[in-house]
């Protein structure tokens, strides 16, 4: 379907789909296998001007929105999402600095971010505090023109890969949600170090680490906006990353449909195409029509997003609830109409579904979504004065 | 440093078809690319450019449409283009086209290095780089794996052969053909592909180039393709089996019965 881009969002899907192509298609499957960090192919979209997309010019950005920057991975997604979830992680980490940091911070940092020339990475997630962000444990204590951090974060993405950290960490554990600040952490700093990387079901191309922090003194510089706004910084980061991961639910499902649908033209049996049976068409009827709805969604919500809308969080939530959830159906469809050949590692389509699951879970679970959507909605219909009853 | 690459726009091999009845290429519905070792040059090019600076010049013989071949390689970095398009270049030999690309590189006037890929995958003569060479009267090298700027009138380089490596002082301007070793093209990035997309590339024809209609194109050609066909499929191949050893000997009987010389 045509979505109306411009000459330039054009560009922009066009050069990420050929990267994947051209690039991550060969290695994707050697990169998951040997769960290795995908170094070569970070170098390569840095190299393409990809990382800048959403960071503004005057910090070394291409100054576009969460739409290219949605375009980008979406593209990226066809091939792999391992490979994309790192991309797109990096992004997930400028957001708290883009958002809420001080001239200072944005330009020290968001330059080097854009450019690809350092990874960035968003460390909130904790072994008690994951969909309830309120059992932070992670502390900063003020010590003079320093804090101290003590703490440590859980399955972070890019974690040990990246160099520059959003780290949530509590500032005054009375003052509840707002007692909690984010600081910009730098690979490198004394008391900071990383734990074991963790094994995965899927998406194993990305990094996935603890982040340690034992007296890490850093100088209170580092806060990234003002002391207490930690909470709201995430929950507006969320908010502009969902989009993005939404992105990688469209992409994988375009990228297993794509394969089941070639693959049923060409696999024979009772001496037909399997594409002309029914059962086949049926299903693939199913997946092409989630898949062009859940881009639809992704699209709208990604553009109406960039208008900088004061009630973003209920649509960032249902793109990212909609197209997880159809990637995850349309991968699962894709290693049914490949059959036994989809159960095998030597065709892409079990690594799709591996993969898919992790959509359904990280950046908020798609019950959180649902929370988040259901609240809103209930708060939508408390203020509206016309009535049914 | 001003370095030149020449390239060539040519049909994507991977889908060419040829028509069985008039033994032509089917140029219907086949993409164009660049060619593939051209963009090895313009690789090496790049490569120049990032480590001691440069200005990289990309040039095209072709049909207007040869166009899009130089936006592609501006895409990647290179910095300008001229397209050499004229009706009067038409059906144009290894000879001709280098005499129209050598024009091209003296009006540029300060070409320090050409840069050219090793063939091109349509006609895989190795002709044109040589032969321009020639024509410029300047140095060259083929089959060129690693440059290197010795100092400001030097390059050191290493060719490949099939006896070994070579390396090379060769004083500027010179002219290298390329090998896949020089390093792997670099894709696309969204400001070159964004500058190359608003990019006025100049097209220069035989009066911009002052040369005469008799040394261009078919006029200006020492040879004409007059038939292309696909080699008949033979039918009378055998196929050996068995150990190595047994093979061998059928090969012999093979080979003697059929009275080859020496046998």
């Amino acid at each position: 379907m045509d979505y109306f881009l411009t000459e330039e969002q054009k560009m922009i899907q066009e050069l990420a789909y050929q990267i994947a192509k051209e690039k991550i298609r060969p290695v994707k499957g050697e990169l998951d296998e040997g769960e290795e960090f995908p170094w070569e192919i970070m170098k390569v979209l840095a190299q393409s001007d990809l990382f800048g997309l959403y960071i503004p010019e005057e910090f070394g950005g291409m100054g576009g929105g969460i739409f290219e920057n949605c375009l980008a991975i979406e593209q990226l997604a066809r091939e792999c999402i391992g490979i994309a979830t790192s991309f797109a992680a990096s992004g997930l980490g400028a957001y708290p600095i883009l958002l809420h940091g001080s001239t200072e911070l944005k330009q020290e940092y968001l330059p080097q971010i854009a450019s690809g020339e350092r990874l960035a990475a968003f460390g909130l997630t904790e072994s008690g505090a994951g969909s309830d962000v309120s059992g932070i444990q992670t502390t900063a204590v003020k010590d003079g023109n320093h804090y101290v951090l003590n703490g440590t974060k859980q399955w972070i993405t890019n974690g040990g890969e990246s160099e520059i950290y959003s780290v949530l960490a509590i500032t005054d554990r009375t003052k509840g949600p707002r007692g909690a600040t984010f600081f910009v952490l730098e690979k490198g700093d004394p008391g900071f170090s990383f734990g074991k990387k963790e094994k995965k079901l899927g998406i194993r191309a990305s990094a996935t680490r603890e982040l340690v922090f034992q007296d890490c003194r850093i100088h209170k510089d580092r806060i990234i906006g003002r002391e207490g706004t930690g909470f709201i910084a995430a929950m507006k980061t969320f908010d502009k990353s969902r989009p993005g991961i939404a992105a990688l639910g469209v992409g994988l499902s375009q990228g297993a449909l794509d394969i089941s649908a070639e693959y049923a033209r060409k696999r024979v049996q009772f001496g037909k195409p399997i594409i002309s049976f029914q059962a086949i068409q049926h299903k693939l009827a199913d997946m092409a029509t989630k898949t062009e709805a859940s881009r639809a969604l992704v699209y709208s919500t990604a553009r109406y997003m960039d208008t900088e809308p004061s009630d973003s969080s209920k649509v960032a939530a249902m793109c990212k609830l909609f197209a997880g959830d159809v990637a995850m159906q349309v991968s699962t469809e894709a290693v049914q109409i490949l059959g036994g050949y989809g159960y095998m590692q030597d065709y892409p389509v079990e690594k799709m579904m591996r993969d898919a699951k992790i959509l359904q879970i990280y950046e908020g679970t798609n019950e959180i979504q649902r929370n988040i959507i259901g609240q809103e909605v209930n708060k939508e219909y408390g203020r509206k004065k016309d009535t049914f009853f | 440093m001003h370095i030149a690459v020449c390239i060539k726009q040519v049909p994507d091999t991977k889908n060419v078809r040829i028509d069985p009845d008039t033994h032509t290429l089917v140029r219907q519905g086949v993409e164009s690319i660049v060619n593939p070792f051209d963009l090895f040059a313009v690789e090496a090019a790049l490569r120049l450019k990032d480590a001691k600076g440069a200005k990289i010049t990309v040039i095209t013989m072709g049909p207007p449409q040869a166009g899009e071949a130089l936006r592609d390689v501006m895409s990647r970095g290179v910095d300008e283009a001229v397209l050499l398009s004229d009706r009067a270049f038409a059906g144009s030999d290894t000879w001709a086209t280098s005499t129209t690309l050598a024009a091209a590189i003296r009006k540029m006037g300060d070409v320090d290095l050409i840069l050219c890929g090793k063939q091109a995958i349509d006609g895989d003569t190795a002709q044109v780089g040589p032969e321009m060479a020639t024509l410029l009267d300047i140095p060259y090298a083929t089959f060129v794996k690693a440059i290197d700027i010795l100092d400001t009138n030097h390059l050191k380089v290493a060719r490949q052969t099939d006896e070994g490596a070579e390396v090379w002082k060769i004083p500027t301007p010179c002219l290298l053909t390329v090998i896949k070793e020089v390093g792997e093209p670099r894709l696309p990035s969204l400001r070159h592909k964004m500058r190359a997309k608003k990019a006025q590339i100049p097209t220069w024809g035989i009066a911009d180039l002052g040369l005469e209609p008799e040394s261009v194109g078919l006029s200006g050609s020492f040879t004409q393709v007059v038939r292309v066909f696909s080699p008949p499929v033979r039918d009378d191949r055998v196929i050996l089996e068995g150990s190595v050893s047994e093979q061998v000997e059928q090969l012999y009987k093979l080979l003697k019965e059929a009275k080859v010389p020496g046998i």
